[in-house]
């Protein structure tokens, strides 16, 4: 399958801007599997994205229906690994060190520095997905609805987008 | 910003509930698949349930810790969390049984759930609640920066910081790694560390 080494690439390159949460890689995840590499619509990418808000386990192994669409089961795996190796290596690496850092005055600053960068990129992340989620006032309802809620209320998260597929559903009926 | 109170698991585990310092291969595998086949709506109260308060392999302190680690890190929080933890209990072998077992499970549903949607992903009522689903997850994004904002905003200039990455990335399509240093750089050297503070 020709699609395996920019499945590799691109998923690697991924990897590394996922600082804060998966939905910082989101921009570009769009640009590359969409635009570039054309591996799925932008309304599937949306579809896929959030009902792997559903899973258990890590939040984007939405990943794995890409790679198996783009490169068969071997794709999948290629894209799991590619996805988790370096930032898993980088993790592990840095993990150790960083005990050692304890001291440095810089760690202070490097955690203080990325926290608005990585809500930023969070929320840019955010506004790409919602121009493929939120259409009219039925869909930003649910959007706000469910914000709201969250705020406000210990509720699992999960059952809260289990709620937007009824009423997805029941606004259908 | 000094910080006497951390020290080693094993030493503040002697004023708390014992911390188990080591685990087997096995017995951290079978933890992270449990944790990666229940863990719906979210990692982390899964990870500290189990972690902290079932099997007592880290305190709170070094929980914590280890979480504002794995946030700071690209990568996401379940499988740096499962990387970091696998590597203390028991070294490189450990950090892989770690981030298997918490992948695995999720993985295997999505393929199945990929399968499922391009067969069947088309019908007017599957697209319905596809809708709704995808409505809710922008609520879930959003809440998740607003409570992180909370958290771990410090001063009004962080604001200013969070909206040039928006702006950048969204308005002049900024690609995200330049953002990323870009705007990471000043704000490192925005908090950097002061004399006398």
């Amino acid at each position: 399958m020709h699609q395996w080494g920019a499945l590799v690439r691109v998923f690697a390159y991924l990897s590394l801007l996922t600082v804060g949460g998966g939905m910082a890689a989101f921009p570009e995840l769009k640009a590359e599997s969409v635009e570039v590499h054309q591996w799925l619509t932008f309304s599937q990418l949306v579809h896929l994205y959030s009902v792997g808000q559903l899973s258990p386990g890590p939040n984007m192994m939405m990943i794995v229906p890409i790679g198996d669409w783009a490169g068969g089961i071997v794709g999948a795996i290629l894209v799991v690994l590619a996805f988790f190796g370096p930032t898993g290596l980088l993790t592990f690496g840095v993990g150790r060190a960083w005990n050692r850092l304890e001291a440095w005055p810089w760690r202070a600053s490097i955690q203080k520095g990325l926290a608005p960068v990585s809500i930023g990129l969070l929320l840019a992340g955010c506004f790409s997905i919602a121009k493929g989620a939120i259409f009219g006032l039925d869909t930003a309802a649910i959007a706000v609805g469910v914000l709201l809620i969250l705020l406000r209320y210990k509720v699992n998260p999960a059952l809260l987008v289990l709620g937007g597929a009824a009423v997805g559903l029941l606004a259908y009926l | 910003m000094s910080n006497p109170g951390v020290e080693s698991a094993a030493e503040a585990g002697a004023a708390a509930p014992p911390v188990a310092a080591t685990a087997s291969v096995l017995r951290i595998f079978v933890a992270f698949l449990v944790i990666g086949s229940t863990s719906f709506g979210g990692p982390v109260p899964y990870l500290r349930e189990h972690l902290v308060t079932r099997r007592r392999w880290l305190d709170d302190k070094t929980f914590v810790e280890l979480l504002s680690i794995s946030q700071s890190l690209p990568g996401l929080n379940a499988t740096n969390m499962a990387i970091l933890v696998g590597d203390r209990l028991a070294g490189p072998r450990g950090a892989l049984a770690g981030v298997i077992g918490m992948c695995l499970p999720g993985a295997i549903i999505m393929f199945v759930v990929g399968v499922l949607y391009r067969e069947h992903g088309a019908y007017a009522w599957t697209t319905a609640a596809l809708k709704g689903v995808a409505a809710a997850s922008v609520g879930l994004v959003l809440a998740t920066v607003v409570q992180l904002s909370e958290k771990s905003l410090d001063g009004r200039f962080d604001f200013v910081f969070v909206a040039v990455t928006v702006v950048a990335v969204e308005h002049f399509h900024v690609s995200v790694p330049v953002a990323l240093i870009g705007v990471g750089a000043a704000a490192i050297l925005w908090h950097r560390p002061r004399r006398g503070t």
